[in-house]
């Protein structure tokens, strides 16, 4: 029977022919916990009677969103998680490694064909090597946990393909926040999206990733990109195993099919409150913006903070606003550092970060007071998201927001030499 | 029983902002719900009270606090004209029961809603709307208060795997 990646994962997984539509009790390859949904996921897997989780090396377990402790209450639940890492002997990369979804496919945690779950939204990033991916609530998570196993109902598939090369300072958040306005904010909701086309053959994991990230954006229960070898060569000595030889089958089942072309792409900008509020960046020049932010699951990556420096190109930054650059990884911050990148930020008057979510949240620092407006290159630009509810929030590319930043104003990429 | 009647889109950092997920207790978090977007609902919503909503209710984090401010404020019954998936299955896990009501755009405050969930509809002060029937396996987990519940009284589950 044609089936698409996310059937053949499920199929694979189950010894039997899954198809969308179907429910079941699933095996769990890997499930990742945070700072912030970990604490209920545990307590809610103590309530259900859990004493062992199902398998400790299965468990992701890291500290990102509020880190290091901002307050005594953030500072409680990391030592609670801590206690938990210790009784259950659960590898804590605690504060150290940076954000969640970067770690969990870095360290190579999550492998091509694994059905993963994490308590975050974003946990459909690791779609980029070709794992079922998706987040959930802290009490599915607690269950998932104690069991090893979870019910889902087999989403059914969209297929976006995208073909052609970017233009110079063009690149996957553009084509993923130019999807998000094609298909609305609820376009995929309860869907696996399946990125496909030479342009996504030709892009890197990272790129991969950024795309796979904001699947969600659009109600994607997972994004994917059926291993090639681009991933090969990413997973090679970063996992054993995994399935790297899934593709959907030509003649596989989607609901939605659309086409885009890479090179008619200009850079996105998605305008305050939604995602699917996206237009071309002309449509923004001269905005002025108060805050700047780098970094992120979607965007915190080497080639992302290398854009920006390229982009920068031994400028400095407005001294009107504020900078914030925060690599995803302290893997992807010491690139950044050895490669020079981090004393272009400093000495350009950016202000650079441990890896973690930084304001992305709005929980932690780098907080919005009312009437100022901040650039972003992560994921969310919903009201009250990086602090106050009369702020705004306007979501970008590494290069735009390089070339905003110096500027001050939203500035289209292409414009600086 | 109040009617509390929401648009479309309404995201998980409208009805519970990042700064208050440190926080897992339903009366703390309910006292923040939707807090500066719609701040009557923490201060008036009661026992009983339903929210009616349009598309893609609760998009966004997967922060499970969204769904536990709603119920510590009383709200045990969303319904929307759909939900984003991970809030639909966080309200099924604590206990809330998401009902999927294709004209629920048309519900208005004045309107009290009751349920008749088992014969596919509910009333809307005198109109008549189709709801779409939950699965069983959902409504027993939201019949036993919860996914914590329910899953305190399985022996064992039967695993789909090779």
């Amino acid at each position: 029977m044609a089936a698409t990646i996310t059937e053949k994962i499920f199929s694979r997984r189950c010894g039997k022919d899954i198809s969308a539509g179907d429910v079941m009790m699933a095996p769990i390859d890997a499930a990742m916990i945070h700072d912030i949904t970990g604490p209920l996921a545990i307590k809610n897997f103590r309530e259900m009677g859990g004493t062992t989780v199902f398998d400790p090396a299965k468990i992701i377990m890291l500290f990102d969103h509020q880190v290091p402790a901002d307050s005594i209450p953030a500072a409680e639940n990391q030592k609670f998680m801590r206690d938990f890492a210790a009784e259950q002997g659960i590898l804590n990369y605690d504060i150290q490694e940076g954000v969640c979804h970067q770690v969990a496919v870095e360290k190579g945690r999550a492998r091509p064909g694994d059905i993963v779950v994490g308590s975050d939204s974003h946990t459909c990033t690791y779609g980029a090597i070709g794992a079922f991916s998706t987040g959930i609530g802290s009490t599915d998570m607690g269950f998932a946990m104690k069991y090893g196993a979870l019910h889902f109902r087999v989403p059914e598939s969209l297929k976006l393909t995208t073909t052609g090369k970017f233009q110079h300072r063009v690149g996957p958040k553009d084509l993923i926040l130019a999807m998000i306005g094609d298909l609305t904010v609820d376009g995929a909701t309860y869907k696996a999206v399946e990125f496909t086309g030479d342009t996504i053959s030709e892009m890197s994991i990272p790129g991969r990733m950024t795309c796979c990230n904001m699947a969600i954006e659009m109600g994607g229960k997972a994004g994917i990109v059926a291993p090639d070898e681009v991933t090969r060569a990413y997973c090679s000595g970063r996992m054993d195993g995994g399935w790297l030889d899934l593709a959907p089958d030509e003649d596989a089942s989607y609901v939605l099919e659309r086409e885009y072309d890479a090179a008619d792409l200009v850079p996105q900008i998605a305008a305050p409150h939604n995602v699917d509020n996206v237009g071309d960046v002309t449509q923004f020049e001269g905005t002025p913006v108060d805050q700047v932010f780098i970094g992120s699951c979607t965007n915190g990556r080497y080639e992302d903070l290398a854009e920006a420096a390229e982009v920068l190109n031994g400028r400095k930054f407005s001294p009107d606003i504020r900078v914030i650059i925060v690599p995803a990884s302290k893997t992807e911050y010491l690139k950044a550092l050895r490669a020079g990148l981090i004393e272009t930020f400093v000495e350009a008057g950016g202000i650079v970060e441990a890896p973690c979510c930084g304001p992305c949240m709005g929980g932690a620092f780098g907080i919005l007071a009312p009437g100022e407006v901040s650039l972003s290159t992560s994921n969310r630009n919903f009201r009250g998201r990086q602090g106050s509810t009369e702020a705004e929030v306007y979501l970008c590319s590494p290069a735009t927001a390089a070339a905003s930043a110096i500027t001050g104003k939203i500035t289209d990429p292409r414009e600086v030499a | 029983m109040k009617t509390w009647k929401f648009g479309n889109d309404i995201d998980t950092d409208a009805i519970i902002p990042g700064r208050y997920l440190t926080i897992y207790d339903l009366k703390e978090l309910a006292a923040h719900a939707f807090e500066g977007t719609r701040d009557a609902f923490a201060k008036e919503a009661a026992v009983g009270d339903i929210i009616a909503a349009g598309r893609n209710f609760g998009c966004g984090s997967s922060r499970e606090h969204a769904p536990i401010a709603i119920r510590g404020a009383g709200v045990r019954v969303v319904v929307a004209v759909s939900f984003a998936r991970i809030f639909y299955r966080n309200c099924i896990a604590t206990g809330i029961l998401p009902v999927i009501c294709p004209e629920a755009d048309s519900i208005t405050e004045e309107e009290e809603i009751i349920l008749h969930l088992d014969e596919g509809y509910l009333t809307a002060g005198e109109r008549t709307l189709t709801v779409e029937p939950v699965p069983a396996f959902m409504r027993k987990i939201i019949d036993a208060g919860g996914l914590v519940e329910y899953a305190k009284n399985l022996t064992e589950i039967e695993i789909c795997t090779k």
